[in-house]
This record gives C-alpha cells, sequence and structure tokens, in this order.
C-alpha cells in the first residue's frame, strides 16, 4: 500500500504541474504563466536573415580617412597630386617635392598614427603611399559593423510597433529576425533592409553633365541619379546630376525626425532637426553657398535638390518630396533609428500569411484528433481492459508534452506538431511491450499479480533503451537544427520524456491499484 | 485478441537470403534513380531559391497564372497545384533567390491578379540564398552522421559492454570529422567516407549490435531517399527532421529485437545463434506489428488530412515506418550472424 500512495503523489504532482503550464495556453493571463509559442509557420509572420556587408563598413571609414587627410593638408597647406582610396581598402598618396613630402609625414605620424603604411616608394622629389588599417582594426570595425546592425534594426522594429520581434546575431555577420503576426511584409522588409544613409551634398555647378556621362567626371564630383515615381501616370523618371562627392552633413548629426503636413498644400514632408554642430555646419553651408543647390541624398540616390534660398540657422531642415504619408512616416523612422554602417542583403526570407497559419493549426489539430481516436479505439479492442489503462496513459501523455513545451518554453511548430501525433503513435509502443510481455508471463502460468510484475520488469530496460536512443536522435536534432526543425526536435525530446513517464509510472500504478487495491483476480488484457 | 499466436514461429533467418536479395535489389533501385535524376531533388531549403504559394479567389487555371508570371520576367518558374482542388492554390518556385524587396509584393499581387482576372492572396513566400542552402545541406548531414555516431556508441555500451572501445571510436570519428572538415573539405564526400571507415571500424573491433543497426539505418534511409526521388518529391529541411525520425524510429524496433536477442542468449546461451535470433525475432513480432500499426494508423491521418504543406512529410515517414519495420526484422538481427560464422570457418 506504502508503494502505491508514493506513487500517486509523484503522478499527482507531475500532473498538477502539466496543467499549470499548460492553462495560460487556453485561458490567457491565469496563473501569470506564459503560453506556448506558435511558430511562425502556424501564427503567421516573417523569418528573415539578412547579411551584414562589413567590408563596406571598412570602405566606409577608409573614405571618411581620406576626406580627413584632404582636410587637414588643406588646412596645412600642403600640396599633393592625389588622394583617394582604390582598390577596396586602400588610400593611394603621391606627393611631389621636397618639402611637401616632409610635412606630410610629420602630419601623418602626427595626426593618423593609426594608419598602416602598406608600401612606399620614394625617390628625392616624389613620393608614393599606400596606405591603409591595420587587420586588427579593420576587423574590429566589422565585427561592430554587425552590433550597430543589429542595434540599428531592434530600434527600426521597436519603432515600428511589432509585438515581440526576436532579432539575434547569427555567426560573423548574419542577422537572425523574428517578426511574428506581422501582415505587411513588404513595408517591414523596407524598413529593415533600408541603409538610411543620409547625405547633404553640394551640386557641382560647374561641371558639366553631359561630359560626365560620357566619362569625363570632375574630380572630387560623382554622377548620382535623382529617381522620380509619378504616382498618376505611373511613370519612373531618372534624371542624373553632377554631385560633389564630399558629404557636408550627414544623417549621423540628427537628433530628430518627424512627419509633418505642409499647412499650405496638404503634402506630408520630414522634419528633421540637427545636433548642435550639425546645426552650426548645415548654417555655415547654406550661408556660403546661396543660390547654389543642395543636394538631399539618401542611399546614394539623389531625394531631391533644392535651391539654397538662404542661410537656415535653426538647425532644423525639412525633406520635402512626392511622398504618401506612410512613405514620409517610414523616412522619419528610419532616419530616427540611424543609419546601418553598412548595407544588408537578405539571405533568407519566410513569410507565412496568417490565414495560411490558422490553416495549419486546424489541419494539424483534426488530423492528431483522428489519428489519436484511431489509436484509442484500436487498442480497447485488442487489450480490452488494459487498452484502457494504455488509452489513459496515453492522454495524458499529451498533456504533458503539451506542459514540457510551455516549460521549455518551447515554439510550437508545424513539424512540431506532426511530432506530438508521431508520439501518440508511439507512446502505445512501451505500454504495448508491458502488455505483451505480460500476455506472455500468463500463457507461462503465472499468476496475474507476479505476470504484471515480472512485465513491468522485463519490459523496463528495453523500454528505456528505445526511448535513450529516440532521445539521442532529438538531441542531435536540437544541436544542429535550424528554426522549425529545432521545435520538432523538443517535441520529440518531450514526448520521450511523456512516454517513459506515462508507460513505467502511471501505467503500473494503475494496474497495482486494481491487483492490490481492488484484489482483482483476473486480468482483461 | 490476438493477432499473432504466442507459440508462433516462422523461420525469418531463413528466408534471409531472399531478403538480403531484395533489400539489395532496393537500394540498386535507389541509386539507380539517384543517379538517373542526377542527386536528389533539393527543395529550396537546400538549393537556395523562391517558393510563393498564392490562393485565388475564384478558380484559376494554371496558363493564366503561367502568363502573369511571364509578364514579370519569372517565365522561368514552375508553377504546380497545391493541396486540396477547391483551394485555388498554387506553388510557385523559381530557383533564383531574387530580391523579394522593393515594391515585389505589390507588383506580384498585381501582374497575377490581372492574368487570373480575380484577387489573389500570397499566403507564403520562402527565398533562401544559395549561401544558406548549402549552409543548411551540410549541417543537415552533420546531424545525420552524429546522430548516427551517438546512437551506436550507447548500442554497443548496451548490448555488449563495450562502452570503452566504442566511445573512443565515437570520440575519434567525431574529432576526425570535425577536423578534416574545417579544410574546406566537400561535406558529402566527407561523411559517406567517415561512414565508410565507421562500418569498417565496427567490423574489425566486433561491435557487432552496433554495426547491425548502423547498417539497418542506412538500409533505410538510403531506400527512403531512393523512395523520394522514384516519386519526385523533393528534399526540404522538414524532410530531414523526417528522415531523423525514421532513425529513430526504425532502431527502436531493431533495439527491442535485439534486448531480446539478448535476453534469450543469456537464458539459451546453449543454442545456436541462428535459433536464438529468430526465436527472438518471433517473440518480438506481435510488438512490431502492433506499434507499426498504431504508427501508421497516424501517419496516414496526417498523411489525409494534414494538408499540403506536412503531405511529403508524412510520406516520408510512412515509407521509413514500413521500411524500419522491415530492417530491423530482416536486416539488422541477421547481420549478428555474420560474425559467428566467421568463428566457425
Amino acid at each position: 500500500m506504502k508503494n502505491i500512495s508514493w506513487r500517486l503523489f509523484v503522478i499527482l504532482a507531475v500532473i498538477v504541474t502539466a496543467v499549470i503550464y499548460v492553462l495560460p495556453t487556453f485561458k490567457p493571463g491565469i496563473l501569470h504563466g506564459k503560453q506556448i509559442n506558435l511558430g511562425l509557420d502556424l501564427q503567421g509572420g516573417m523569418h528573415l536573415v539578412l547579411e551584414v556587408d562589413t567590408d563596406k563598413a571598412v570602405e566606409g571609414r577608409i573614405e571618411r580617412l581620406v576626406h580627413e587627410i584632404r582636410d587637414l593638408l588643406k588646412k596645412e597647406r600642403v600640396r599633393y597630386r592625389t588622394l583617394e582610396r582604390v582598390s577596396g581598402t586602400n588610400i593611394t598618396v603621391k606627393i611631389l617635392g621636397q618639402k611637401n613630402i616632409n610635412e606630410f609625414r610629420l602630419l601623418l605620424d602626427k595626426e593618423f598614427p593609426d594608419i598602416r603604411i602598406e608600401n612606399e616608394n620614394a625617390t628625392a622629389e616624389t613620393l608614393e603611399m599606400v596606405l591603409n588599417l591595420p587587420d586588427k582594426e579593420a576587423d574590429l570595425i566589422k565585427k561592430s559593423a554587425t552590433d550597430q546592425a543589429l542595434e540599428t534594426i531592434r530600434n527600426r522594429i521597436d519603432q515600428f510597433g511589432v509585438s515581440e520581434p526576436d532579432i539575434r546575431r547569427q555567426g560573423e555577420r548574419r542577422i537572425l529576425i523574428q517578426l511574428p503576426g506581422i501582415s505587411d511584409t513588404q513595408r517591414a522588409k523596407d524598413l529593415i533592409g533600408k541603409t538610411a544613409l543620409l547625405e547633404f551634398k553640394l551640386v557641382d555647378e560647374t561641371g558639366d553633365i553631359a561630359a560626365a556621362l560620357e566619362g569625363n567626371v570632375p574630380r572630387g564630383s560623382e554622377i548620382l541619379y535623382l529617381v522620380r515615381e509619378d504616382r498618376e501616370t505611373n511613370r519612373v523618371t531618372k534624371t542624373p546630376m553632377l554631385i560633389k562627392k564630399r558629404a557636408e552633413l550627414t544623417g549621423a548629426s540628427l537628433t530628430d525626425a518627424r512627419v509633418q503636413i505642409d499647412s499650405q498644400y496638404n503634402d506630408p514632408y520630414v522634419g528633421i532637426k540637427f545636433d548642435k554642430k550639425g546645426g552650426r555646419i548645415f548654417a555655415q553651408v547654406t550661408g556660403r553657398n546661396i543660390q547654389k543647390r543642395l543636394a538631399i541624398v539618401l542611399d546614394n540616390k539623389v531625394h531631391s535638390a533644392p535651391v539654397i534660398q538662404d542661410k537656415i540657422s535653426g538647425g532644423e531642415a525639412r525633406i520635402t518630396g512626392s511622398f504618401t504619408t506612410e512613405e514620409a512616416s517610414d523616412l522619419a523612422l528610419v532616419l530616427r533609428a540611424g543609419a546601418l554602417p553598412a548595407p544588408v542583403t537578405i539571405l533568407e526570407e519566410r513569410t507565412v500569411g496568417p490565414s495560411l497559419g490558422a490553416d495549419s493549426i486546424r489541419t494539424g489539430l483534426i488530423s492528431m484528433l483522428v489519428g489519436g481516436i484511431l489509436v484509442v479505439l484500436f487498442m480497447i479492442v485488442y487489450y480490452k481492459g488494459a487498452g484502457l489503462i494504455a488509452d489513459i496513459a496515453l492522454v495524458l501523455n499529451i498533456l504533458l508534452i503539451a506542459g514540457c513545451l510551455a516549460a521549455f518554453q518551447a515554439t510550437l511548430t508545424l513539424p512540431g506538431i506532426a511530432g506530438i501525433i508521431l508520439t501518440i503513435g508511439m507512446a502505445v509502443d512501451a505500454n504495448v511491450l508491458i502488455f505483451e510481455r505480460i500476455r506472455e508471463e500468463l500463457s507461462l502460468g503465472k499468476t496475474p499479480w507476479a505476470a504484471v510484475d515480472a512485465g513491468f520488469e522485463r519490459a523496463t530496460w528495453t523500454i528505456l533503451d528505445a526511448n535513450v536512443t529516440t532521445g539521442i536522435a532529438a538531441l542531435v536534432l536540437f544541436q544542429f537544427g535550424t528554426g522549425p526543425v529545432k521545435g520538432f526536435a523538443i517535441t520529440l525530446f518531450c514526448g520521450v520524456l511523456a512516454s517513459l513517464f506515462t508507460a513505467l509510472v502511471v501505467s503500473r500504478a494503475i494496474f497495482n491499484y486494481f491487483l492490490i487495491g481492488r484484489k482483482i483476480r483476473s486480468l482483461s488484457i | 485478441m490476438q493477432f499473432i499466436k504466442s507459440d508462433i514461429n516462422i523461420d525469418f533467418i531463413g528466408k534471409r537470403k531472399i531478403a538480403f536479395i531484395l533489400s539489395v535489389l532496393f537500394i540498386l533501385i535507389s541509386f539507380g534513380s539517384l543517379v538517373a535524376k542526377k542527386g536528389p531533388r533539393y527543395g529550396i531549403d537546400f538549393a537556395g531559391g523562391t517558393l510563393i504559394q498564392v490562393q485565388f479567389q475564384d478558380p484559376v487555371e494554371i496558363n493564366p497564372v503561367k502568363s502573369g508570371l511571364a509578364a514579370l520576367g519569372m517565365s522561368g518558374s514552375s508553377v504546380q497545384a497545391f493541396g486540396d482542388a477547391g483551394n485555388n492554390e498554387y506553388l510557385i518556385r523559381t530557383d533564383n533567390s531574387m530580391a523579394t524587396g522593393q515594391d515585389f509584393t505589390n507588383r506580384f499581387k498585381s501582374a497575377l491578379a490581372d492574368a487570373a482576372g480575380g484577387p489573389v492572396e500570397i499566403r507564403r513566400v520562402e527565398m533562401v540564398g544559395p549561401q544558406v542552402g548549402k549552409d543548411l545541406r551540410e549541417k543537415a548531414l552533420f546531424a545525420m552522421f552524429y546522430a548516427l555516431l551517438f546512437i551506436t556508441f550507447y548500442i554497443s555500451g548496451r548490448f555488449e559492454k563495450k562502452w570503452m572501445v566504442s566511445g573512443v571510436v565515437a570520440i575519434l570519428l567525431f574529432v576526425a570529422v570535425y577536423v578534416v572538415s574545417l579544410f574546406d573539405a566537400s561535406i558529402p564526400v566527407l561523411m559517406v567516407a567517415a561512414l565508410l571507415v565507421t562500418i569498417v571500424l565496427f567490423w574489425f573491433l566486433e561491435l557487432k549490435y552496433a554495426m547491425g543497426a548502423i547498417l539497418a539505418l542506412v538500409h533505410d534511409v538510403t531506400i527512403t531517399v531512393g523512395i523520394f526521388s522514384l516519386f519526385d518529391k523533393e528534399f526540404t529541411l522538414p524532410i530531414i527532421a523526417a528522415l531523423l525520425t525514421i532513425i529513430g524510429y526504425s532502431l527502436n524496433d531493431t533495439i527491442i529485437v535485439f534486448d531480446r536477442i539478448r535476453e534469450n542468449l543469456r537464458r539459451h546461451h546453449k543454442n545456436p545463434m541462428d535459433l536464438i535470433i529468430n526465436r527472438s525475432v518471433n517473440e518480438t513480432l506481435s510488438r512490431t506489428i502492433l506499434t507499426s500499426l498504431t504508427t501508421l494508423a497516424v501517419l496516414v491521418s496526417l498523411f489525409v488530412l494534414g494538408g499540403g504543406i506536412i503531405h511529403d512529410f508524412a510520406f516520408a515517414m510512412i515509407v521509413g515506418a514500413l521500411i524500419g519495420t522491415y530492417s530491423s526484422v530482416f536486416v539488422a538481427s541477421p547481420i549478428l550472424l555474420i560474425w559467428q560464422k566467421k568463428a566457425q570457418s
């Protein structure tokens, strides 16, 4: 008797724990527990894997260095022949004249001690140098580029308003993004993927655009396109413009960006605010270039190029254009969240619409129900009374798997549901093993009590061996799998635990109850 | 109720030659199909590409869908009806992993709606870049191999008390495979080589049960893959999950027979091995058939009612459950006899 009450206590404790974990899923909010997470394939949503082009971040840093050196040389009146970024991450320098060379060397050592001199070719009157960044420094930039991109994307998604997004770094350069329940996937993708590098550059008013298009681009300028889409006619026009390479200001100097509505024409525009330093530079630039055009360049496309009418000193500006309100607010959002340190590409995308997810849940549940009923009926027909015990164990099994999923905070996916259905089929296996053993022992002429005892004892190791191997497969799957496969692995593992418990502990307890408690003399098996 | 009488005694071991020929035949067909079709048909998970599942509001023939795609410059994509006929669903697949950004969804929707003459809903988009596809493929192979390695270690330990030997073998193979994989080796070739080395090692170290189990598993997976190739079905991530579950299921079966063999060996150690094996298979036959039936019952219900996405998964599982049951009786157990023959001669 003592034995029975001990088992009973354990069984009750396990059942109650499972119920506590499962309840919140059916009645949200109750017991403050968490619901079983549904995978994106069930509740709908978007799964993205992005790759950060970290080499571009290094190139960007080199480009900025080139501008810094040029500015310094200009200030110190050191003349140079060439100073530009070539082939990715190298800077070539050519300087003529003894005096210039000496001063350049001095400045380089004093102001840029971190730059590595890759090679040097010097004669009395000319100096040719290739400069770049030490590997360690470049690696650091690459690494922080991914981190920064992650942070920026998280920022953007937070502002976009997605509930429970999952954004994490995957390996060196990849970012995994899971956005459950999102419906406007296109908009979300555009928001996430946009580099959003905002630059203010002067238009090269002296250069000849026609000559530039034929390949004769003036030094320090480049051709960028002004893209306009006419919403009425659906026409896209691309106008080439000659823009100075040097960025007077970038989005890094912004403190705020908001959508505002023009009171006169009722058009939405994006109002931006600069930080103190940015405001000062903006005032200087506009003050010096009145009646010239200032191009607002977003991701290397000219957004607009208004003529500067007057010095703008308030530290505020507006970006106008033919926006819809949605476009304007998205632009404001990405400007607020900041630019990505390097462009990103989408490596992997999985989007499931909410209706498909609901369909999957429905068909999954139906097939689970039908399969379960088939098995339950079969067990009763084949094993009679003992079959009923197996069925009780089976129902308990499903409850335990659900509790296990909730406890591990696992994500239930479509393959996961398939895993549960499969576990239903296999869960009875343990009971079948025991029952067959008991039948064997009975046919040897043992009493019911002795037969049950021997049956359980002999079958226990077999059941353990069989389940341990399945458990190993589940663990390996979990370790190496991704996304849906991982969910499947957890389900399978929970199934192994649950079927061990129900077969070895619960079924045994029920048998014992009838044999000892009710003193039954013949087995219905 | 009882399907199998308790005194049943079918001569399974006597028929092992027929079973052997049958298995070899199936494996040859599998390889033949794989060679003829130039390898397995990878889904976009492994090959890279784009998959779009669309649902039209009104019934639509396949041709308007194709012409709509052609208008988008996607004429190279394959289109097939998906799920139940009344759903008006189509699966569109292209081999290139195209950029689905920049207004793609809207253009796609309007082009298809124009062609079909009715609204269309995009239900699912999956885009996998080629590099990701390769990574996933290699990860899947690693998962299968490591699962095999750990499981055989456990079997050798449990059934022959050879924890040490099998442990050392498993660790050495694990490290060797890991080290070689660092050198940019072709992963599929590496995996096949590692598998062969494993089998040869098991042979010489006389890890009988592990050898029987691993050959049965290779047998099951090869034939399932072959049948998939014969039916022109695609390999996706869930199918790999199915293959791994098949490994687990088939092992489950094999181990239950092995367990009985071990027990009978202890009790009737004077009987010849083939008699013991045959007796063990017969004694567990009832359980083998019952469990297969209950498992198949749920799998068939999943196959019929589970919907389009889970269809192939259920198919793989059904094939695997059938072959797994067969192999634990006709492949895994007879292999234990090989060493006995060797010892006699």
